[in-house]
């Protein structure tokens, strides 16, 4: 099976299914004649034409309005954020118009929001962010959170299949260093689908995006201690994939969520909410949350370096709780 | 047909008076209009005494004064042409197929309303009938219908798209995103603002530092055109020009048509920060009385208005009966209906 990068899925995603569906197109700032700011649409304008791959002013707001005003027209609009950053210019638009637009009237908008986030880029507070927990907490949308190539691409294409608003974060610095296995032939990973990455039965690892590597890291870390840890990589924040996660909580009994996000209500608090009332008998010991603190992306790389989670403290955090 | 141009210095803006009939427009025609503003008009006064009596739950919103622009403009487009009304547009809607029992319906919290009670007031819509729901935050659906349009440019699809708002609309930046899309990508759609000279409290002098809505468009290079909102005829043929102009590929149009807010923001707003004066000069320019004139200018006989008339006092009270006798949904269906299948 061939071997790819994280950004070239994305792009073989996109490219498939502009050439299998006609209703799909492209819209945002740089796709076209640039080929995108981190070239995922190189090549597309010439193949697919200006019909279909826009660019854009810049008002984030004005196309991702345009995109649902294409959907509801029966198109299949990817808009593209060119850094998640930028969603917030968007926001009235995707919680407001898109999320409740099936609710009131039962007429489905089956737009793609792609949004490129997350840090360790030296990128700074404006382009690192991770708003994962805006959209979650806007009901009448998806979210999806992609940790491989092969989920990159499966999720993208479930996402453009489905006919609901779906967020689409894609970890910018998975780009270039997540390199994985994609089939050849056609495929989707469902959304709402956890996917199990280690098996264990001493820790329960949750986590999602550029933290699934970490958590692998840590994992096989934890193993030469004698400690077994089962990673559970979300892929969808939302809807969320509650059996999985409460399954690998009945077999380990504790649990560990880790997220780039800021702690305060991040995906780790409702997860850590969901565990005390569904598995409240199958834990032994509290769950804990590890995440980046509550204030801004910083910028300087010492800065963000005590930021960000990485192996070392997913490390220090499995080890406490191992003795708990 | 005559057109006199008239520079009403008050408010600091000057009007378009198309006077006389438009080529193209019959009898029928005319009584067709006037259903649709009595019609407009009689549920909308229905609704407002159901408020004042203490049977409409939420907000009231009507657009009393204003009832021309909307059925004036939906009248003079293709079937297949797309709507994205605001709230003062039930005209728009109604010609272009909602039925007063729906509306009634949705107001009362029916299930036989367009959402089946999931919203409230004027906030719906319909593909079917192509009409984008309309939601709370002004100026939102422009670059939705922005997006309608471009739908119909890249499917090479003749129709157009109608976006409606207010001069209070036309300060957020959806208003100003959604112009400069349309302008720069020469999307087909036709942008028709009602200036009715307030947005809730806040008069146009307040809203904006030029004179005319219409000069916010022309700094997108959109063709502009600002009318007497109150001369069904105006409006109507306005709208037909522009709409053949875009449907040529012309590109984007926006009409401004001069009215007056005539009640409340809502119902729950006395508007009493409304000079009276400047209400009083607007009665006397009420878009139903305009028509009419055109009506009796057309030899219209009398017994055809009063048919049109007693037509409308039966529907309203039929959808008013319809919606009473509605069932409302039931509580767990507030759960239903978040995503499609």
């Amino acid at each position: 099976m061939p071997e790819i990068t994280y950004l070239e899925a994305i792009r073989q995603a996109l490219w498939e299914e502009m050439d299998q569906d006609a209703r799909v197109f492209l819209l945002g700032e740089d796709i076209g004649v640039y080929g995108g700011a981190f070239k995922i649409t190189k090549g597309f304008l010439e193949k697919f034409g200006e019909d279909r791959v826009i660019d854009t002013p810049l008002s984030e707001s004005g196309f991702v309005g345009a995109a649902i005003g294409a959907a509801l027209m029966g198109m299949r609009p990817v808009a593209e954020m060119q850094f998640a950053d930028f969603i917030s210019c968007a926001f009235d638009q995707i919680v407001n118009m898109a999320a409740k637009h099936h609710y009131r009237l039962r007429e489905p908008v089956p737009l793609v929001i792609r949004a490129p986030y997350g840090g360790r880029l030296h990128a700074g507070p404006f382009h690192s962010q991770c708003p994962e927990a805006w959209f979650i907490h806007s009901p009448g949308l998806k979210v999806v959170a992609p940790a491989t190539p092969y989920a990159a691409k499966g999720l993208l294409k479930a996402s453009i299949r489905d006919p609901n608003p779906v967020i689409y974060c894609e970890h910018k610095y998975l780009y270039r260093h997540a390199k994985g296995e994609v089939p050849p032939e056609d495929y989707i990973v469902p959304l709402g689908q956890a996917d199990v990455k280690r098996e264990g039965t001493d820790i329960a690892l949750i986590t999602y995006g550029a933290m699934v590597e970490e958590g692998l890291q840590a994992a096989d870390q934890m193993s030469q201690e004698g400690i077994e840890v089962e990673l559970v990589d979300l892929q969808t924040l939302y809807p969320l994939d509650t059996d999985t996660i409460l399954a690998s909580v009945k077999k380990t009994g504790k649990v560990l969520i880790v997220h780039e996000a800021p702690q305060v209500c991040g995906i780790g608090a409702e997860i850590a909410a969901v565990i005390a009332q569904e598995a409240f008998r199958d834990l032994d010991a509290p769950v804990v949350r590890l995440t980046a603190p509550h204030t801004p992306v910083p910028f300087s790389p010492p800065l963000e370096d005590y930021y960000l989670p990485n192996a070392t403290k997913i490390v220090a955090k499995l080890t406490d709780l191992a003795s708990y | 047909m005559k057109k006199g141009l008239c520079a009403n210095q008050q408010s600091n803006y000057t009007s378009v008076m198309i006077e006389g009939t438009v080529v193209g427009l019959g009898s029928a025609d005319l009584l067709r209009f006037y259903y649709y503003l009595r019609l407009t008009r009689g549920l909308e006064d229905r609704v407002i005494k159901l408020y004042r009596q203490g049977r409409i739950l939420g907000g009231c919103y009507v657009g009393t004064g204003e009832e021309a622009i909307s059925v004036g403009s939906a009248c003079a487009l293709e079937p297949d042409d797309v709507i994205a009304p605001s709230h003062r547009d039930l005209g728009a809607h109604l010609v272009k197929g909602v039925t007063p029992n729906e509306y009634m319906a949705q107001y009362l919290g029916r299930l036989t309303g367009l959402t089946r009670g999931k919203d409230g007031t004027i906030h719906f819509g319909d593909l079917r009938r192509r009409i984008i729901g309309f939601i709370s935050p002004m100026a939102d659906g422009i670059p939705v219908a922005t997006g309608v349009a471009l739908a119909f440019k890249t499917r090479r699809e003749p129709h157009i798209a109608v976006a409606y708002f207010g001069d209070g609309a036309s300060s957020r930046g959806d208003f100003h995103e959604g112009l400069n899309l349309a302008a720069v990508l020469r999307l087909p759609i036709l942008f028709i603002c009602h200036n009715n000279q307030y947005a809730y409290s806040v008069p146009v002098s307040r809203q904006m530092a030029v004179p005319h809505v219409a000069d916010r468009a022309k700094a997108y290079g959109l063709p502009t055109r600002i009318i007497d909102g109150n001369d069904i005829l105006a409006v109507y043929q306005t709208t037909k020009e522009a709409a053949a102009q875009i449907r040529g590929g012309g590109g984007p149009i926006f009409i401004e048509c001069k009215t007056m807010r005539m009640r409340g923001h809502a119902e729950h707003d006395d508007a009493s920060y409304v000079p009276r004066e400047l209400l009083e000069e607007w009665r006397g320019r009420d878009p139903i009385q305009k028509c009419e004139h055109y009506l009796r200018e057309r030899e219209v006989p009398e017994d055809q208005l009063r048919a049109v008339e007693a037509r409308v006092v039966k529907e309203v009270e039929e959808a008013l009966d319809f919606a009473e006798k509605s069932p409302l949904p039931d509580g767990p269906e507030a759960l239903e209906g978040v995503f499609a299948p």
